[in-house]
């Protein structure tokens, strides 16, 4: 991360820049939402750069770029029981749908 | 309390390559990461199996959800900014920047208090209206104590906290770091809450 007096100097541009970047995607997002398209694209497009701005934030806000490797197995293994719980609602819905197709 | 008897409050610890604060904020945000993790699988759950209406059918309006972006995005700026100042040994920039993230916060709350959920609940749209409006009340209110607790700790390091820049500087700095974390966090989740609720 930026430490030193110079590093901290430059950053400050860059902050300004990934700002602009962020304003510039929360728009794309609202402008995203009245596409003619089916949910799934929708939802897809939609957290597609809700993740860009996430990584933004995490990389230059949070300083994530320049930490050392036992931070991002914390967060690597924070990452895989996330999506563990994100993952066991779509399961129940896949197992919903086999059975509704199954009884129909 | 001094450095010795809390090891490496200023010195970057040689397993982790950071101060422990720093460290163990990490470690909180992880947990935070697992917190609203399940609540954003209750809400996957809820609609796709719950009778959630679709977007055109709720009363959320997305020129607020915008706005209430914009100023938190801006108040993640100022946040780092404000660290970059204290860093840079310019105190009163800092303390500028500290100011004006807490103020971008407040109008943030209040934004959501006075025109979402008052409006809301004075036609009668309270969390037992419907499923959707359970999830949104108990996201974006966990959300929205998040943010409180964050303009609590800001307000703290610039009223009766700032004492610590006289003392050192170097942990004041660190301590504001440890504080923008948390904040961009918060940031993070508004982020993936805006278009969840929103926009789909």
């Amino acid at each position: 991360m930026a430490s030193s007096i110079e590093e901290v100097r430059k950053s400050v541009r860059l902050y300004l820049m990934v700002f602009g970047a962020l304003g510039v995607l929360t728009i794309v997002t609202v402008l995203a939402s009245s596409l003619n398209v089916s949910v799934a694209v929708g939802v897809f497009v939609a957290l597609a750069i809700a993740s860009v701005k996430g990584t933004l934030v995490a990389t230059y806000f949070m300083h994530l770029l320049g930490e050392r490797s036992t931070l991002y197995w914390v967060l690597i293994l924070a990452a895989f029981f996330f999506l563990l719980l994100i993952l066991i609602p779509v399961m129940m819905h896949s197992e919903t749908v086999h059975l509704i197709d199954q009884v129909t | 309390m001094s450095s010795e008897l809390l090891p490496h409050t200023l010195e970057p610890h040689p397993v982790t390559g950071m101060y422990n604060g720093k460290f163990g904020l990490w470690l909180f945000l992880a947990s935070e990461v697992m917190l609203f993790g399940a609540l954003f699988s209750a809400y996957i759950l809820l609609r796709t199996h719950g009778d959630f209406p679709s977007h055109e059918e709720t009363t959320l309006n997305y020129k607020i959800g915008a706005l209430n972006t914009f100023l938190l995005i801006t108040s993640s700026v100022t946040m780092v900014m404000a660290w970059a100042s204290f860093k840079l040994n310019e105190p009163s920039k800092g303390k500028l920047y500290l100011w004006l993230t807490v103020f971008l916060s407040v109008a943030f709350l209040v934004i959501k208090i006075k025109f979402e959920y008052l409006h809301k609940i004075h036609h009668g749209i309270t969390p037992d209206t419907s499923t959707f409006y359970a999830i949104y009340y108990c996201m974006t209110g966990l959300h929205g104590l998040h943010i409180l607790g964050g303009v609590i700790v800001m307000l703290y390091f610039l009223l009766p906290g700032f004492g610590l820049w006289r003392k050192n500087p170097e942990q004041f700095t660190n301590r504001i770091e440890c504080t923008g974390l948390y904040w961009h966090f918060v940031d993070l989740v508004w982020i993936f809450l805006f278009p969840v609720f929103y926009l789909l």
